[in-house]
């Protein structure tokens, strides 16, 4: 019986164990942990409890203040400082200041510090995005952040797997988001609690990487340890221009593909050929429907951005749409490039003037409203159609507003007519 | 460990950001979060809540964030452990890893509703409800997890490990 690639990371990372299987506890080595401005701090507190001297590895932490930076209130400001501050204490070089930062999930993998084989701990629940370089990535509390930076290791039981077999070409206007609400819909909140999600098919063959970290990340959306897709070209490519841009530390990597006969809990196969752009209603991402049978849903506010749908081919696909038209009266329009790079090449190629010119806002990197943090919170009443992860009550900010999921097509085509719109239908 | 308290029943796919709202994560002090304990599910929770009462709900309670807030917000609150049918993977092991009481018990919480008198064994996985003999059951933790429970939370585990 063989094993699937989640089995495989595991096991070559596993400490003192020759095999394993779904249900077994392991400690297993992590190749590079991370936090964030709001997990980290608890992080810090509790490794400090344990009065050491030195982190496993100053090259292996990331500390990426991108929740409410630029700081949003004096408590945030004390937030961030921790992090600083714990990052010169303890030489950590991966700090990521305002002005250098992004959104943690974007950001990580555009700089090349994580790679294909990797164990990837994130003290946030969307570190399963990075499954989609074909590394097990899976997001903890901050106390496991903690014991990972002490020792390099983290205790996993080793879950059972779910694969997903996309078939077909996506037709225009659907994207990663699309695939993955889809599968989220027939999943369910928690259909894949506990258990790893393996994403196949050849639809993946017409997938960038950029939508390919959009379907990872909303893994967790059906309650899923982890996402993950099998490297192939497409990520090679990805691989070598990251590192050739940005030179980082680490810069071999081992591939694993699942074998042939790998075990799965369940296999579901959707032929996405027919597929229309998706959107998930309020209040849990798995109530998904087609765009079109959306009828007169007015929104107040379009947000483009987040670790979901914040890289530069989102903003891409909504510039096109943007491009010579206005936003909708009265219709506020938020978008948030989700790093410093990303940000650049908008402005290089043209998008944020043309997002300007549309009536809309071009923010700095943040996570910013998706969680409620800042730069867009909702009014009481007030209904948002976001390209983010999560459509949660109160998310956004009042707990009686309402939050659509959507790919950054629908959010542009959305944004011009102020209800939620299919981008041929403008 | 002997718990004993009042029921508040929550439904299914309870989130993190309704046991706290990402608008009061700027600080991580436990007091301050226990304020808002559970404020968008039920806005007059921390008011109606007493020392050792218990929160009982349905499937995949805290899904959603990863933010340990959740849990230390529960236990700063007072509330004496968690019973629901089952728990989403990150809250799972945030609860653990600060020594927040966790029991899954799909048949408890079919027979619990808000305001019952609960009395539960930790250890013992028992469940029952005052002036009734029927017991309920528990999950019991595997062996590993036991270790870690068994120390006061994972840094505590560490810090033995040291």
């Amino acid at each position: 019986m063989g094993y699937n690639i989640t089995e495989k990371i595991l096991l070559a990372h596993a400490v003192g164990v020759k095999s394993i299987k779904p249900g077994d506890f392991i400690m297993a080595k992590v190749d590079f942990c991370f936090g964030n401005d709001i997990t980290a701090p608890i992080a810090i507190q509790e490794f400090r409890k344990l009065k050491r001297k030195k982190v496993f590895h100053k090259d292996r932490i990331a500390l990426i203040p991108d929740h409410f930076l630029p700081a949003k209130d004096m408590k945030s400001a004390n937030q961030a400082k921790e992090l600083k501050d714990f990052a010169r204490e303890f030489g950590i070089t991966n700090y990521f200041e305002v002005g250098r930062m992004g959104v943690e999930h974007a950001l990580l993998p555009e700089r090349g510090l994580l790679l294909p084989g990797d164990i990837i701990i994130g003290a946030d629940s969307h570190t399963c995005t990075h499954g989609a370089l074909g590394a097990f990535a899976t997001g903890v509390g901050s106390t496991d952040l903690a014991y990972v930076m002490a020792f390099g290791e983290c205790w996993f039981k080793v879950p059972e797997t779910i694969k997903l077999v996309f078939k077909g070409k996506p037709r225009k206007w659907v994207g990663g988001k699309d695939l993955i609400l889809h599968a989220i819909g027939d999943l369910g909140v928690s259909g894949a609690r506990y258990k790893a999600l393996e994403i196949s098919g050849d639809a993946l063959q017409n997938l960038s990487m950029d939508e390919r970290f959009s379907m990872c990340n909303m893994a967790i959306e059906a309650g899923a340890k982890s996402g993950i897709i099998e490297p192939d070209k497409e990520t090679e490519r990805y691989m070598k221009a990251a590192i050739k841009r940005y030179k980082p530390q680490r810069k071999s990597y081992k591939i694993f593909k699942s074998d042939k006969d790998a075990v799965y809990s369940d296999v579901r196969e959707y032929d996405i050929s027919k597929l229309q752009p998706v959107v998930a209603e309020p209040h849990l991402p798995s109530n998904t429907k087609p765009v079109h049978e959306l009828k007169d849903v007015k929104v107040d506010q379009v947000v483009i951005g987040s670790c979901t749908n914040g890289r530069i081919s989102d903003l891409k696909k909504a510039a096109a749409i943007l491009k010579n038209r206005k936003i909708a009266p009265g219709i506020r329009l938020v978008i948030i490039p989700a790093t410093q790079d990303i940000y650049k090449e908008a402005m290089k190629e043209g998008y944020a003037e043309t997002f300007i010119k549309a009536g809309g806002v071009f923010c700095t990197p943040s996570c910013g409203p998706c969680l409620g943090g800042h730069m867009g919170i909702l009014a009481e009443g007030e209904v948002a159609l976001a390209t983010t992860n999560r459509n949660f009550v109160g998310r956004m900010g009042h707990p009686k507003s309402f939050i659509y999921l959507a790919n950054p097509a629908v959010a542009a085509a959305s944004a011009i007519t102020g209800k939620i719109t299919h981008p041929s239908d403008l | 460990m002997i718990f004993k308290g009042n029921v508040f029943r929550f439904g299914d796919d309870v989130n993190t950001d309704e046991i706290i709202p990402a608008r009061y994560m700027n600080t991580s002090d436990p007091a301050s979060l226990a304020e808002h304990c559970m404020e968008d599910a039920d806005p007059e929770f921390v008011k109606k809540k007493k020392e050792g009462d218990i929160i009982v709900a349905g499937e995949n309670f805290g899904c959603g964030s990863s933010r340990e807030h959740a849990p230390i917000a529960i236990k700063a609150a007072g509330i004496s452990c968690v019973i629901a049918k089952s728990f989403a993977r990150i809250f799972y092991r945030n609860a653990i890893n600060i020594g927040l009481a966790i029991l899954t018990a799909p048949e408890a919480v079919d027979h619990l509703k808000t305001g019952d008198k609960v009395e539960v064994d930790a250890a013992k996985g028992e469940i029952s409800k005052s002036g009734q003999t029927a017991t309920y059951r528990s999950d019991i933790f595997p062996e590993f997890i036991k270790k870690i429970i068994k120390s006061g939370g994972l840094m505590e585990y560490a810090a033995k490990k040291n």
